[in-house]
């Protein structure tokens, strides 16, 4: 082989690690985005097409707010916005329980569709929905009593 | 327990891609060497290239079946840092005379670690089986540590350091293993006692103090670290446990002071023991007047290796001379400690970058696994387990380059090592299988409204360290396009 072809095979040796590289880069791209709003339950429309029962219930009445009712914040209110909301003792919860009988990261609200889901993330006490530990993510209704240790929630328009 | 989600899709067929890429990387790699050397591709190079992909293709399918969800760059990274690794021992062992045979035993190793890896991703369902051996994994490491001293079986002083063990033909280093144990061992221990580590014990102005009975096995542990050096003179190996040591209870705790404190104690031992320690002076005298004739020619402990390597990739310059077109072979142990000079040389400043971005993405997708985990034990190992290739990158690159005393580590899946390349494998099986129970979707669809919430027991109070809920939530795969 001739010194030129030698010399393209040499370069394009160090391309293509370098396509390997941005190929590995641009895979885990998707990845990096942290935090965003999880898609794995919302149903795409053709899936709603194949199987009609996934389809949205049809839009009730939204929460717009969330109302400590009992507990030592009772009173406080706070407005619900498009993101998940961490409830617990730890700073960094978007609702900072003063409660003895929660947990650091207790547990979390998140809206998906047209409707707020409550999930326990592992708590020592235990997250209540209307007097029923959870043990996955439920929809929690308008008015229903959520009960973190001695502070009970509700959800309101 | 995280914040953190991704849409839950295998994502195999990428993998399956980047796999393709990977392999073409690393064979294309060892043709380069024949095709620049004006040799023939023969038998053996064919023969080995389809072994390798036979291999990783069993990986890779194994992973189709048992983890589905792993994460889907770690395998194709690896490979292609393997494939590079087996054609530059390769390349070196066409240039030694006689002709050496490091590749073929590379090659065959690197089968053997594959298949140590499927084992893993086979018949570990779940990675927070491995917490029951915590106490295990902690003895074991110790004897792990302890066995290249056990007259009998030990290998002797190899090359300055004592770490070998010698059974019939065959020797091993059992300290590769035991970094495995050892990082089990932390996280275990750790995600049980985070919060007294944390909470019980005195405050010291700003610092608080662990109570002395929390911290004691992670001061055995030191202590083991630091028995490594004293009876073994293996500095690389020592920093290594040290911190993997430090990044994990750093990790646990979140407290930066501990990190500091750990790293100032290091440094301390370091200077203490190249204080009584001679062959410790002599490697950073060898760093610091790594140019002076005399330290250049001294003939135990010169600088004769690193500087061979600086000037090896001087001579590759930024684009390298090409595989096989170089003369790596003119620095010692070229195949081993000092392998990334070697490909500084032929594939240079380019390639060699190339190299450095693949473990720095390895080391954040072991990140990544570990954010996403959702138990504290798989958080603490996978975590551990990367910080420990980053620095066992670090440690090995930094002293080839002179930016730190060289030390004998070995480059993770580059170098030629039996004993390293098994026990790095497995740790990439099990980043694997944490990444695969991390991206894992969970069931976060309502219930039913006849569907009553599975009872729980009373007794089985949930908490955050015992498998509550969160961890033993039943897991089903979302329906998905």
């Amino acid at each position: 082989m001739n010194e030129l072809t030698l010399t393209f095979l040499r370069l394009g040796f160090l391309v293509l690690m370098w396509v390997l590289v941005f190929s590995i880069v641009g895979a885990m791209r998707r990845d990096l985005a942290v935090g965003r709003r999880n898609k794995t339950g919302a149903p795409t429309p053709r899936q709603v097409r194949k199987n009609p029962e996934l389809a949205e219930p049809p839009a009730r009445q939204q929460a717009h707010h969330l109302v400590v009712v009992e507990g030592p914040l009772a009173g406080t209110s706070m407005p619900l916005g498009e993101s998940p909301i961490l409830l617990g003792r730890a700073q960094e919860a978007t609702l900072v329980l003063e409660d003895d009988y929660a947990s650091g990261r207790h547990a979390r609200l998140f809206p998906q569709g047209s409707r707020w889901f409550i999930e326990d993330l592992g708590s020592t006490n235990g997250t209540y929905l209307a007097d029923r530990q959870l043990t996955r993510a439920q929809p929690v209704e308008l008015n229903a009593p959520i009960r973190i240790g001695k502070t009970v929630i509700e959800l309101r328009p | 327990m995280s914040a953190v989600e991704a849409a839950a899709r295998p994502r195999r067929n990428i993998e399956l891609v980047l796999l393709v890429l990977a392999l073409v990387v690393g064979i294309g790699a060892n043709a380069m060497t024949s095709i620049n050397q004006g040799l023939s591709l023969g038998n053996d190079f064919w023969m080995q290239s389809a072994i390798m992909a036979v291999a990783s293709l069993a990986v890779h399918i194994a992973l189709r079946f048992r983890a589905k969800y792993a994460d889907p760059l770690i395998l194709p990274i690896v490979v292609a840092l393997n494939g590079l690794g087996v054609a530059m021992i390769h390349r070196l062992d066409t240039a030694s005379t006689p002709v050496a045979d490091y590749g073929d035993v590379q090659a065959r190793w690197t089968v053997v670690g594959m298949a140590l890896a499927i084992g893993v991703i086979l018949f570990l369902k779940d990675h927070r089986m491995l917490r029951r051996f915590t106490y295990i994994s902690l003895i074991l490491s110790a004897v792990l540590l302890v066995l290249p001293l056990v007259p009998g079986i030990t290998a002797g002083d190899v090359n300055g350091a004592q770490v070998w063990i010698r059974i019939g033909p065959a020797s091993f280093q059992p300290g590769e293993v035991a970094k495995i144990t050892i990082g089990i061992f932390f996280a275990g221990y750790l995600s049980t006692n985070r919060d007294l580590i944390l909470l019980a014990g005195r405050r010291l102005g700003k610092l608080q103090l662990p109570r002395f009975r929390d911290l004691g096995p992670m001061i055995v542990a030191w202590l083991a670290s630091i028995g490594i050096l004293i009876f073994q003179h293996d500095l690389g190996m020592s920093i290594l446990f040290f911190g993997i040591f430090i990044s994990m209870i750093y990790v646990a705790t979140s407290r930066a002071s501990w990190a500091i404190l750990g790293i100032v104690l290091m440094f301390l031992g370091a200077m203490a023991s190249s204080e009584i320690f001679p062959h410790i002076r002599l490697r950073i005298d060898g760093w610091i007047n790594a140019f002076d004739p005399e330290v250049f020619g001294r003939q135990y402990g010169g600088s004769y290796q690193i500087v061979q390597g600086l000037f090896g990739m001087a001579n590759g310059g930024l684009i390298g001379t090409g595989m096989g077109q170089g003369r790596p072979d003119l620095v010692p142990f070229a195949h081993s400690d000092m392998i990334i000079a070697a490909f500084g040389e032929e594939l240079g400043l380019v390639g060699l970058f190339a190299i450095v971005v693949l473990y720095a993405l390895l080391v954040t997708r072991g990140m990544r696994a570990a954010i996403g985990a959702r138990d504290a034990f798989g958080k603490l190992l996978a975590c551990g387990l990367s910080a420990g290739i980053g620095l066992q990158c670090f440690v090995v690159m930094g002293g080839v380059t002179r930016l730190i005393p060289l030390t004998g580590l070995t480059t993770p899946f580059l170098a030629a090592g039996g004993s390293s390349l098994l026990a790095n494998w497995i740790i990439a099986a099990l980043i694997l299988v944490i990444s695969n129970a991390a991206r894992r979707p969970i069931d976060t669809t309502p219930l039913g409204p006849d569907e009553t919430p599975a009872a729980i027991p009373p007794s089985s109070a949930p908490s955050a360290h015992r498998g509550g809920p969160a961890e033993t939530t039943k897991t089903q795969v979302v329906k998905q396009q």
